[in-house]
């Protein structure tokens, strides 16, 4: 029997259950990562050794008739972006090539509480800039549905590895739809919980006031799970929320029943795929008929929130990125003189969308521009804001796609970035907004590539978001399907 | 054409980087594309509107200042490209 192409909630109870170990179930983990991996390519760095240490040590304590918490024995993966002690965080960047950072993330010593099994770090595009993964500097990760495809991005090898069966759930990071987007493409659970819920410490930072960690996984229970853990509040993220965290698998219920839904029009967009709309379509009907009531709202500011997203982000960018300047860490390039070697340094390690970024960003912050972009994008976010407040006083939750197309071929959209960024229309402005969302498998287009469905909550209710995305969920079948990649995945 | 090649350069000195000639153009037709896709967002009136630089009514954090456990020097300096007695070295600063 295959363990791979089950959810972390079911392997849990069979490690219980004493019907598997721990060990036998990462060998079937590892015999899938030597089957498909190779053309997947979700991994920038394995570790094995420490992943079977770990493993052992949980069929120790499971021998010993300990309980075991949730993610004991559960292999999973986290993005290369979050800094985990003694094992390279490269950010998918040469400029951080032989980068072992001498601390763990916040994330990561919430996890390694609950021992699970760590089987490495996964590919995104270069500190997180891009929604495919090309932009990474070392190789792109292929989609498990279509290997012709993207999976997304920026989380792109953490979303790949869990819908391929390489990893039963991954930690990733969202800034513009980096959680939610890749899930979307690869027909697994992702989401993005409020700005400041999950502590930030330890996270590469991209554009601080945006960047939020969050769980990938199997089904929205998994998701529930993972939340429980990764939430709460953190001395060491002055952004971090002190509010009290539920129980989210108290939400995994199926009740939707009274739910006010809002549906906001601005989000199906001209040029939205066919098969994507009809999938969506047809998901808000089945809402509807498990006793939501839909009503439609307006989001008038939706079509600036992209243009805002990319002033704000690489304007934050630029600052934060400036700390790579070839002294305490990262690489260094030689120069005739300090600036000089900063110069070398930056311009020979950083890839080309990164130092678009940052000469946006630079141009944006600089004196005579900084009113007439920066400040303007603050004032635009505002109103971005306020669409969403207006609207949650009406409603509890809002549905939408996740993202307006399914996963497009590899270099597609090389050669237009403005194109690539108008993907990200209805995720960017949850984050603007500093809302939580989730992304759910909700069908598949003609092709056979997946859709997923957007549920956006109120600040801190990742809750209601949980609550009726497990009601959705387990209405269908969706999230039982895995991806139809290797010759023996049975 | 809101940005010239001179912007671009001076935009690359403030961003500490050095771009070859055939890239001034690449960089050049960049932003300007993307200067003129942003005035969708430019030309709205945000008249009377406060700005959002964050989303949490946060202002400023404080903490007790009291001493606690910091990362040890070894460490700090393990990632470091050049270190000399326990410090970070880096080219020249000042001219001769």
């Amino acid at each position: 029997m295959r363990l791979f192409d089950k959810p972390a909630h079911v392997l849990h109870d069979m490690l219980v259950n004493k019907e598997i170990t721990a060990v036998e179930l990462l060998n079937d983990v590892f015999l899938r990562i030597d089957e498909v991996e190779d053309q997947v390519k979700a991994y920038l760095t394995q570790t094995r050794k420490t992943a079977l240490e770990q493993a052992r040590l949980v069929d120790a304590k499971i021998a010993k008739g300990e309980t075991i918490g949730f993610l004991e024995g559960i292999p999973g993966a986290i993005k290369d972006n979050i800094c985990t002690m003694g094992v390279k965080t490269t950010c998918a960047s040469k400029m951080l090539e032989h980068f072992v950072p001498p601390y763990n993330a916040t994330v990561v010593e919430k996890l390694q509480t609950q021992n699970p099994v760590i089987l490495g770090k996964t590919n995104m595009d270069e500190f997180a800039m891009g929604g495919s993964t090309e932009n990474s500097a070392y190789f792109p990760t292929h989609n498990p549905w279509n290997l012709d495809c993207v999976p997304g991005g920026s989380s792109g090898g953490s979303a790949a590895a869990v819908a391929a069966g390489t990893a039963i759930w991954s930690i990733g990071s969202d800034t513009g739809g980096s959680i939610r987007q890749p899930a979307s493409f690869c027909g697994i659970v992702g989401i993005k919980p409020t700005y400041g819920r999950v502590s930030r410490y330890g996270l590469v930072a991209f554009a601080s006031s945006l960047d939020q960690i969050g769980p990938l996984t199997r089904d929205v229970t998994d998701c529930a799970h993972l939340l429980n853990i990764l939430c709460g509040y953190d001395a060491k993220d002055s952004t971090s929320i002190n509010a009290e965290v539920p129980d989210f698998t108290k939400s995994l219920v199926k009740d939707i029943k009274g739910l006010k839904i809002g549906l906001p029009k601005e989000y199906f967009v001209k040029g939205m795929d066919a098969d994507v709309e009809r999938a969506i379509r047809t998901a808000i009907k089945k809402l509807e008929s498990l006793g939501a009531e839909v009503v439609e709202v307006s989001m008038p500011h939706t079509d600036y929130a992209i243009s805002t997203y990319y002033l704000l982000a690489p304007a934050e960018a630029s600052s934060n990125l400036a700390r790579y300047d070839g002294v305490s860490y990262g690489e260094r390039v030689d120069g005739i003189d300090i600036v000089d070697m900063m110069n070398k340094t930056r311009s020979a390690k950083f890839g080309e969308e990164v130092k678009r970024r940052i000469m946006i960003g630079s141009y944006a912050l600089s004196a005579g521009y900084y009113d007439a972009y920066y400040v303007k994008a603050l004032k635009v976010r505002t109103l971005v804001k306020q669409d969403f407040d207006e609207a949650f006083e009406k409603v509890d939750l809002i549905v939408a796609p996740t993202a307006p197309t399914p996963a497009y071929k590899i270099g597609e959209m090389n050669s237009d970035p403005l194109k690539m960024y108008l993907q990200d229309i209805c995720t960017i402005p949850l984050n603007l907004a500093g809302l939580p969302g989730i992304s759910i498998p909700c069908g598949f287009t003609n092709t056979k590539m997946p859709v997923g469905l957007q549920l956006i909550g109120k600040p801190l209710d990742e809750a209601t978001i949980i609550r009726a995305a497990y009601t959705y969920e387990q209405s269908n079948e969706f999230h039982n399907s895995i991806a139809p990649l290797g010759e023996d995945k049975k | 054409m809101k940005v010239t090649a001179k912007d671009v350069e001076s935009v690359a000195i403030l961003s500490r980087l050095e771009l070859k000639e055939t890239d001034m153009e690449k960089y050049t037709k960049h932003l300007n594309a993307f200067l003129e896709y942003a005035d969708v967002m430019t030309s709205l009136n945000t008249d009377g509107v406060k700005p959002t630089d964050h989303v949490l009514p946060l202002q400023n954090v404080f903490r007790e200042d009291v001493v606690k456990p910091s990362l040890d020097r070894e460490l700090a300096l393990s990632n470091a490209p050049q270190r000399e007695d326990g410090y970070f070295k880096v080219p020249k600063i000042l001219e001769d």
